[in-house]
């Protein structure tokens, strides 16, 4: 193998399709890490957001320190300083037992994810006309009811296309769970490799992560073409909206301009 | 026996080191229509966003119905008034703006039945007939459906004047509501709060539109630099004002 890159086809063909089943297993865990690990991520995003424009200075603070400190420090020295502080339960729901390393992984990852969040949905929001909450407050809305049925709404186009790329970064993140234990896509490719040397095991798990973050631009697509459509009287086609996103700078990229 | 509606007294109101209310007091009865006039400055715009406390006053006080708004007693001291309150009372105030701040989101109908749905908790079925009854008591039946960025300014101004009027609210604020508009859209936004003004609607209007003030007012309110000059009936005021200050003003207005 040295020296000369040959692709081993056969692993490729039969990792990608004719998968043991051990890969739906694997699959499954980066795939429900990802969704928990983002949800609960968005929603951290969105408390930082509103203590972000609080009219408490102190919350306004705690949200500041909050993302200086998680984006200003590897999301490796946090996944493994959160998993190994704290005892992590193993839990089990129905049948589906979650590890305590996933578990630590999932709320790492939501943490370090809802610093990035909270610069994402504050711009939503700020992009919102400030008539918007008045007129909402003229008809006799609080803030809270405002912000979810006038605000939010509106904010959620403008965050949705971002949010899409967090995803998307987001799935490929949790192979770094791998570290601490995690038995998910890269951790059983890492496993292969480690018994048989044969680098192929990385390629076909890379194909794996490719049909992930694929299905999953077609579903932020869709998503974006639902939200765009009320607004402006307007629809963008799946196909445009993909043309407009399937760029290598905007939907792959961390921070890249979107579009 | 009249029955006052708005009660305001000696409103102070700064931002930062400018004074914009330097005492306003002004009373309103049910049913009247006053126009507030003077030129930009004079805080007028501020003086009606305060009647629902979109601006917090710093001394004086307002009550709408009754009812002091924004604030509550607390022994001989004012102190602010919870949110939910707050909230409650702008039900009974209806404010029109300038750059009538539709959402954009919902079609004109739910524009409209947003609020008596959603804060007053009125049943959908209810507030979808009371909102179809109000569009087209502003002439937009036809436009129910439609979402506000396929409506002409106009058009949106309407929606946002039925929007307001689905509260069933005590009191109209109107700040400024055709000058955003294009003067061949204006006359139909006018009308329909002609119209309002004849059925009795209580409304305080802030305007430019001196054809409006002179047909539909009951009574005009000039301001300048924070105070209200001069008060009066739209015929003394377009005849024979008393200050020099409002005679300049008409004069470079009319």
């Amino acid at each position: 193998m040295h020296g000369l890159v040959a692709v081993d086809l056969h692993v490729i063909w039969q990792q990608v399709f004719h998968p043991h089943a051990i890969l739906w297993h694997v699959l499954w865990a980066t795939v429900y890490i990802s969704v928990a690990a983002q949800t609960l991520g968005v929603l951290l995003g969105l408390l930082a957001a509103l203590a972000r424009m609080s009219r408490f200075a102190p919350l306004r603070w705690a949200s500041g320190i909050y993302v200086w400190i998680f984006r200003g420090t590897p999301l490796l020295v946090q996944i493994f300083y959160v998993y190994y502080t704290f005892g992590w339960p193993n839990v089990t729901l129905g049948g589906w037992a979650i590890s305590d390393a996933a578990i630590a992984g999932i709320v790492a990852l939501s943490i370090n994810e809802g610093a990035y969040m909270r610069e994402i949905i504050r711009a939503g929001i700020d992009s919102i006309d400030r008539g918007q909450m008045e007129a909402a407050k003229s008809v006799g809305m609080t803030y809270g009811k405002a912000m979810r049925r006038i605000i939010l709404p509106q904010a959620a186009r403008v965050i949705v296309p971002p949010l899409g790329n967090e995803f998307n970064n987001m799935m490929k993140n949790t192979s770094l769970l791998f570290t601490i234990g995690v038995f998910e896509l890269f951790a059983y490719s890492d496993q292969n490799y480690s018994q048989f040397f044969i680098s192929d095991y990385f390629l076909a798990i890379a194909i794996w992560y490719l049909f992930l973050t694929t299905i999953w631009t077609f579903i932020q697509a869709w998503i974006e073409r639902r939200l765009a459509v009320s607004d402006r009287g307007e629809q963008l086609s799946v196909r445009e909206r993909l043309e407009s996103s399937w760029n290598p700078m905007s939907a792959w990229g961390r921070g890249a301009p979107h579009r | 026996m009249t029955e006052v509606v708005l009660h305001a007294e000696d409103v102070h109101k700064s931002f930062g080191k400018l004074e914009v209310l330097k005492g306003v007091s002004l009373e309103v009865t049910k049913g009247e229509t006053v126009c507030i006039i003077g030129p930009s400055g004079s805080g007028k715009t501020t003086f009606i966003r305060c009647i629902n406390h979109l601006e917090k006053i710093d001394s004086g006080r307002i009550e709408v119905n009754g009812h002091l708004i924004g604030y509550r007693q607390k022994g001989d001291k004012l102190v602010e008034d919870s949110e939910r309150n707050i909230a409650r009372q702008r039900t009974e105030i209806g404010m029109v703006f300038q750059r009538f701040n539709l959402f954009p989101h919902k079609t004109a109908l739910e524009n409209v039945i947003e609020a008596p749905v959603h804060v007053l908790g009125t049943k959908k079925a209810q507030a979808v007939g009371l909102g179809t009854a109000l569009l087209g008591r502003v002439g937009l039946s036809d436009k129910v459906d439609v979402y506000p960025g396929k409506l002409s300014g106009g058009q949106q101004q309407r929606v946002a004047i039925a929007r307001a009027l689905a509260m069933g609210p005590a009191l109209m604020l109107f700040d400024e509501p055709t000058s955003a508009l294009d003067p061949e859209v204006t006359g139909e936004v006018l009308e329909v709060m002609e119209e309002l003004a004849a059925a009795g609607t209580t409304m305080i209007v802030v305007t430019h539109e001196m054809g409006f003030a002179r047909k539909a007012a009951n009574r005009v309110v000039m301001m300048d630099e924070g105070l209200i000059i001069e008060e009066g009936t739209p015929e003394h005021f377009f005849e024979a004002p008393r200050q020099a200050r409002t005679r300049q003003f008409l004069s470079k207005i009319l």
